[in-house]
């Protein structure tokens, strides 16, 4: 019986690769970790932050007005949180501590309550990143048409750009046009490889992404005439 | 010719606007309902033998009749999270067509009795959410929605909130952990309150129903599984997209006939018949009728109706890997077996993967899976569970082909023999 020698180590793929979350910057969790953050330090001599005071805290009167305007339409004021951080988000690109304060101090709520919220849903960010969002799917309809390949080229032809926050993604629900993107909100797919450098220069640009392959613009394919293959 | 319903002149311009949706006969069935006593209501609706279109398959006219008598609020909730994967039906059904959600969901809360009701749209689905706050705004200045409270709340991305509980919770603005059941939605559902929940095209279905009458509805489809259900393809098909099929066509004429097949030289391998939680069938199954009980007979699901199709050119590995690590990624971590379980169980596929494991690991990794499956709040383990287990079941051979493979390609060439000690293989 021979021991085979191995010239290299077995590769550890980070968590999530072509999947999941990916923590910016590549901290210390990085391959370990299931939920970016968990092993962050406390800094255990700091009070709990109570509800912060309306009165003290500055809030912009847009966003106040917002997420008032959400508070409204349900019985308990909590159910807000989920569009009050988004609102945080949109205004500060992420979910800064001092917007979410300023959410916590309208909802009369603790920061860390929303914090809590905020750390459980994926499009809501705890940590600084780009204003432009691409989120590739890369579940398993789309892999199976190459989201993986398209994931790497998009994050190579983004490559150290700040503006950007590409993320691959869980299933975004647009398998019909697999492989796809959701670009600043926006669906665009089927996307080939070729296509990606003129995509991330629309964006860039502050164009529209792809305009002939956005998702809002393809006719059904139930309906009579389509029957022809698409690729 | 099939019947179609939901899907039928779906791309007609403007179909958005309530004037459109007016004028082809929408918000008629509405006021109508409303002049029905509630019990009649909801008999219709066990009569026409519409199940729910979510993924459970529950009786929606049973569902509505469980919501208790009193006068206090009750809640109408509509689960359009759909993040099954190889899911995109409710998507493309609210963004085309979003009033026959709405009328839908004003006939559904009055047979509950519900006063106000919530669309729970996942944040993801920014453009359709657009679309359905546009003609919200609009019913409510035509003022078709009488005193019914209705909104759109966005989620923030998480899959755990098409699951019913986590939906509340998250709709109450926790993060989405399901809860325990009993007591069922029905009793204690949104802040406590009698909820009735229900997918977009269950809601969607119902004015068709009323504009039809039930028991023509209840002859479209088979026995047990009536009416049409709007069917997503994708994968290794050449026409991908949302179909709408009578429930009880065969699975080969939605597979070939509708969507194409697999490209030009390839077959296909599996196919996941309700979305990726759902058991995979072979090749083999193909002639089975697409409804629900022929399904489950199948020992797989109909689910969300979302088939994924896998051609002879991926791999088994590679897709249960993918398929597990989503689960994992998306497990909210309450319940123990399904939150060990995922990882353990995408730990296991990565040795086999990167060649370090032996047959005994798909045993153990069969032994894992049965035990995630019924010992969880919700199914989110049992969605990985059911399809990991069936993958390794029907494609054993592969698997161990597969790590065979991996072990003869480091024999040492000079030798050529029997090399069999995995360096670091239980590590």
């Amino acid at each position: 019986m021979t021991l085979i020698p191995r010239d290299k180590p077995i590769p550890r793929t980070p968590v999530g690769a072509g999947g999941g979350h990916v923590a910016a910057g590549g901290g210390p969790h990085v391959g370990y970790s299931r939920v970016p953050g968990w092993d962050d330090a406390t800094d255990l001599t700091k009070d709990p932050a109570g509800v912060p005071d309306l009165a003290t805290t500055p809030v912009p009167d847009d966003l106040r007005a917002e997420i008032e305007a959400h508070i409204a339409k349900y019985p308990d004021v909590r159910s807000a949180a989920i569009p009050a951080l988004a609102a945080v988000q949109r205004r500060y690109g992420w979910c800064t501590p001092e917007g979410v304060e300023q959410a916590a101090a309208v909802m009369r709520l603790t920061p860390a309550y929303l914090m809590a919220v905020a750390t459980f849903y994926d499009m809501l960010e705890t940590r600084p990143v780009g204003r432009n969002t691409v989120y590739v799917c890369t579940n398993i309809s789309c892999s199976l048409l190459g989201a993986d390949a398209l994931l790497e080229r998009v994050r190579g032809e983004v490559g150290e750009d700040p503006e950007f926050n590409v993320r691959g993604f869980e299933c975004l629900g647009a398998c019909d046009i697999a492989p796809m993107a959701s670009v600043n909100g926006t669906y665009v797919g089927p996307i080939a490889l070729d296509e990606v450098a003129e995509l991330v220069g629309q964006v860039r640009a502050g164009d529209e992404p792809l305009p002939a392959k956005q998702l809002r613009k393809r006719p059904s394919t139930d309906s009579a005439g389509s029957q022809e293959p698409r690729r | 010719m099939s019947v179609k319903l939901l899907l039928e002149g779906i791309d007609e311009p403007d179909l958005r606007t309530i004037a459109v949706y007016r004028r082809r006969g929408g918000y008629e069935q509405a006021p109508l309902a409303l002049q029905t006593p509630r019990d009649v209501l909801v008999d219709e609706l066990k009569k026409s033998g519409l199940r729910g279109r979510g993924g459970a398959g529950f009786s929606m006219g049973t569902k509505a009749s469980f919501l208790p008598q009193g006068d206090m609020d009750k809640y109408l909730v509509c689960n359009a999270d759909e993040s099954e994967p190889g899911t995109f039906k409710d998507r493309e059904l609210m963004f085309k067509n979003p009033h026959a959600l709405i009328e839908g969901m004003i006939i559904a809360a009055y047979a509950a009795g519900a006063n106000r009701s919530f669309i729970y749209i996942r944040g993801e689905y920014s453009e359709v959410a657009d679309v359905l706050d546009a003609a919200l705004l609009e019913a409510r200045d035509a003022g078709v929605l009488g005193d019914l409270e209705l909104h759109v709340h966005r989620g923030a991305g998480a899959y755990i909130c098409g699951e019913e509980t986590g939906l509340l919770d998250s709709l109450e603005g926790k993060r989405g952990n399901p809860r325990l059941k009993p007591p069922f939605p029905a009793n204690q559902g949104l802040y406590q309150g009698p909820t009735l929940i229900n997918n977009v095209e269950t809601l969607m279905t119902v004015p068709y129903i009323l504009r039809m009458g039930a028991e023509e509805y209840a002859k479209i489809g088979v026995a047990n599984s009536s009416g049409t259900k709007v069917v997503s393809v994708s994968g290794n098909v050449q026409r991908p997209g949302n179909y709408e099929i009578e429930l009880g066509v065969s699975s080969r004429e939605i597979i070939y006939g509708l969507a194409g097949g697999p490209p030009e030289g390839r077959s296909v391998k599996f196919w996941f018949p309700g979305g990726s939680s759902s058991p995979v069938l072979t090749a083999d199954d193909l002639d089975i009728p697409y409804d629900f009980d022929s399904l489950a007979k199948a020992k797989t699901m109909l689910g969300s109706g979302a088939i994924i199709v896998v051609d002879d050119s991926n791999s088994v590995v590679d897709v249960c890997l993918k398929l597990a690590n989503f689960y994992r990624h998306e497990s909210c971590g309450k319940c123990t077996p399904c939150r060990e379980g995922t990882n353990w169980t995408v730990k296991m596929l990565e040795r086999i993967r990167d060649g370090l494991a032996t047959p005994m690991d798909l045993d153990i990794m069969a032994s894992v899976q049965e035990q995630i499956i019924g010992h969880c709040l919700c199914v989110l383990g049992d969605a990985m569970a059911m399809p990991v287990g069936s993958m390794i079941d029907k494609f054993r051979d592969e698997f161990e082909q597969y790590m065979e493979d991996i072990r003869l390609s480091r024999l040492e060439p000079a030798t050529g023999e029997s090399a069999t000690v995995f360096e670091g293989a239980h590590a």
